[in-house]
């Protein structure tokens, strides 16, 4: 019962946030802001997390397929179609649950005990369109961004593991990853990390939006937003896999 | 003229109040009183339609604000100003950003008129000096005078305070007791207050609306409330260890 109730709460949320996105006036200013801290202040942890994904990848990989059978190229097609496929995304994604929707909740939930969302709504504003529609925005329209860059640095890092560890050669490195590539791995990275997008920023939004109990209430909201969004990646991750491949 | 009809509010089984019944009349001031936890905070939050009652009407320039659909409410509530309990300042912008919020989303002023508006008001309230300031950076007393400041920036018709002098000293609650009767005065403004502090009662008010036992207890002027005999409203006077008579 209270699933449900929780479920109708944030069905609710979303469908006003979709009547105010056409508010663009009021969320204008926001959206670019959002833009920025939701997008360009995540590069660097994202070029850190691509990079290690992508190196350590390579290692083990050439730890487990150390055969004179087998060629080196392989690594590079196996490491590429991961990243591509499913690392850049999810990786980034679990990351970004952590600090896009750990950011995100804290910062509605702060306004919403102190009452600053009852001030925005008394003096006339749509809260939702000033808070909640940019915030969802930022993350559909930025996480495919950065799911690039995670796929880049990842491979760099897997070809640069490769290098300096003496196990693949950059050349048969980037044979193998040349020779499976296909562009609909990459169309599925983004479609991914355009959904991942959507339940981080919606789902923190909503646990912010809806916190109580001054401190203590806001700290819960952060805790739920991201361990919630972490569930539903997983899940989105697994009925996304089961539907378009 | 603000009427409040036959207002009831309960949240889920517990009842707030009902049957609340009574008129402020333009220019007035008026002061709810009663009990912690009494409603007076969400009486408040009924007159300008951000919670809606169970039944009843609040009728403004004769029309049941119930009955407007959301964007009339939103226009309609920027002609009240609202000084929050936690002055609810945005803390993610200054004093000057705090006070020009208003203006720069509901008015066409440029930028020099809003500078000037902002120290306008900012002067009213004896606080041209910190404008630049964070609010972080700001003792209770400023972060009350600047709300008043934010409030009173789009010249409302309706002003409401929510316990403007609580967690004051007594020296600044007088200096805020002073704005309360200054805005009034200069701009012709009909006030709300919420208090439980009979000084600021007696210093700001002209009529009085004691809600005590789930109801309206007591309304009138400060002259019948000095006179009359009604055991809880004396009560709850003496017991603010305030002799009236």
């Amino acid at each position: 019962m209270y699933a449900l109730k929780e479920l109708g709460k944030y069905s609710s949320l979303l469908y006003q946030s979709l009547r105010s996105s056409t508010e663009f006036s009021t969320y204008r200013k926001n959206l670019f802001h959002e833009l920025v801290k939701v997008g360009t202040e995540s590069i660097p942890i994202i070029m850190l997390v691509g990079v290690f994904t992508g190196s350590v990848m390579t290692i083990q990989s050439a730890y487990q397929l150390e055969s004179a059978f087998i060629p080196l190229s392989t690594i590079g097609a196996i490491v590429s179609e991961s990243i591509l496929l499913e690392l850049a995304a999810v990786i980034s994604g679990l990351v970004l649950a952590g600090k896009v929707g750990a950011r995100v909740a804290t910062e509605l939930g702060t306004m919403r005990v102190s009452e600053q969302i009852d001030a925005l709504e008394s003096m006339g504003f749509n809260s939702i369109s000033f808070l909640v529609v940019p915030r969802v925005l930022a993350g559909i329209l930025m996480f495919p961004v950065l799911y690039v860059v995670a796929s880049v640095f990842g491979l760099t890092g897997g070809v640069a593991a490769g290098y300096f560890s003496g196990s693949v050669p950059p050349d048969d490195f980037l044979k193998g990853a040349r020779m499976f590539f296909y562009p609909w791995n990459v169309a599925f990275g983004v479609v991914k990390s355009f959904v991942f997008g959507f339940i981080i920023t919606s789902v923190a939004c909503y646990k912010g939006y809806y916190a109580s109990g001054g401190a203590e209430g806001v700290g819960k909201s952060t805790t739920n937003a991201t361990v919630m969004g972490c569930i539903y990646i997983l899940l989105a991750d697994f009925l996304l896999a089961a539907l378009l491949l | 003229m603000i009427e409040i009809k036959n207002l009831t509010k309960s949240f889920g089984d517990l009842l707030v109040w009902e049957n609340v019944d009574f008129c402020i009349e333009d220019g007035e001031t008026l002061a709810v009183i009663g009990r912690s936890g009494c409603g007076k905070s969400v009486l408040l939050k009924h007159i300008n339609a951000l919670l809606t009652p169970d039944s009843g009407e609040v009728i403004i320039k004769g029309e049941n604000i119930y009955e407007m659909d959301y964007v009339d409410q939103r226009k309609l509530r920027q002609k009240f100003g609202v000084l929050f309990q936690g002055s609810a300042l945005f803390d993610s912008i200054n004093t000057f950003e705090n006070v020009a919020f208003p203006l720069r989303y509901f008015s066409d002023f440029d930028e020099n008129e809003i500078r000037e508006k902002v120290m306008q008001a900012l002067t009213y309230v004896n606080l041209e000096n910190v404008a630049e300031k964070e609010t972080a950076e700001l003792s209770g007393g400023m972060r009350k005078r600047v709300g008043l400041a934010r409030a009173i920036i789009l010249e409302p018709e309706y002003i409401m305070y929510d316990e403007p002098t609580s967690g004051l000293d007594p020296e600044t609650a007088n200096e805020i007791n002073e704005l309360i009767v200054l805005m009034a005065e200069k701009f012709d403004i009909t006030s709300i207050v919420i208090t439980h502090d009979m000084h600021s009662v007696l210093d700001v008010a002209d009529k009085v609306a004691f809600l005590n036992n789930q109801k309206l207890s007591w309304f009138g002027t400060i002259d019948e409330m000095r006179r009359s005999e009604q055991k809880d409203l004396i009560d709850f006077i003496t017991a603010s260890e305030y002799q009236i008579k």
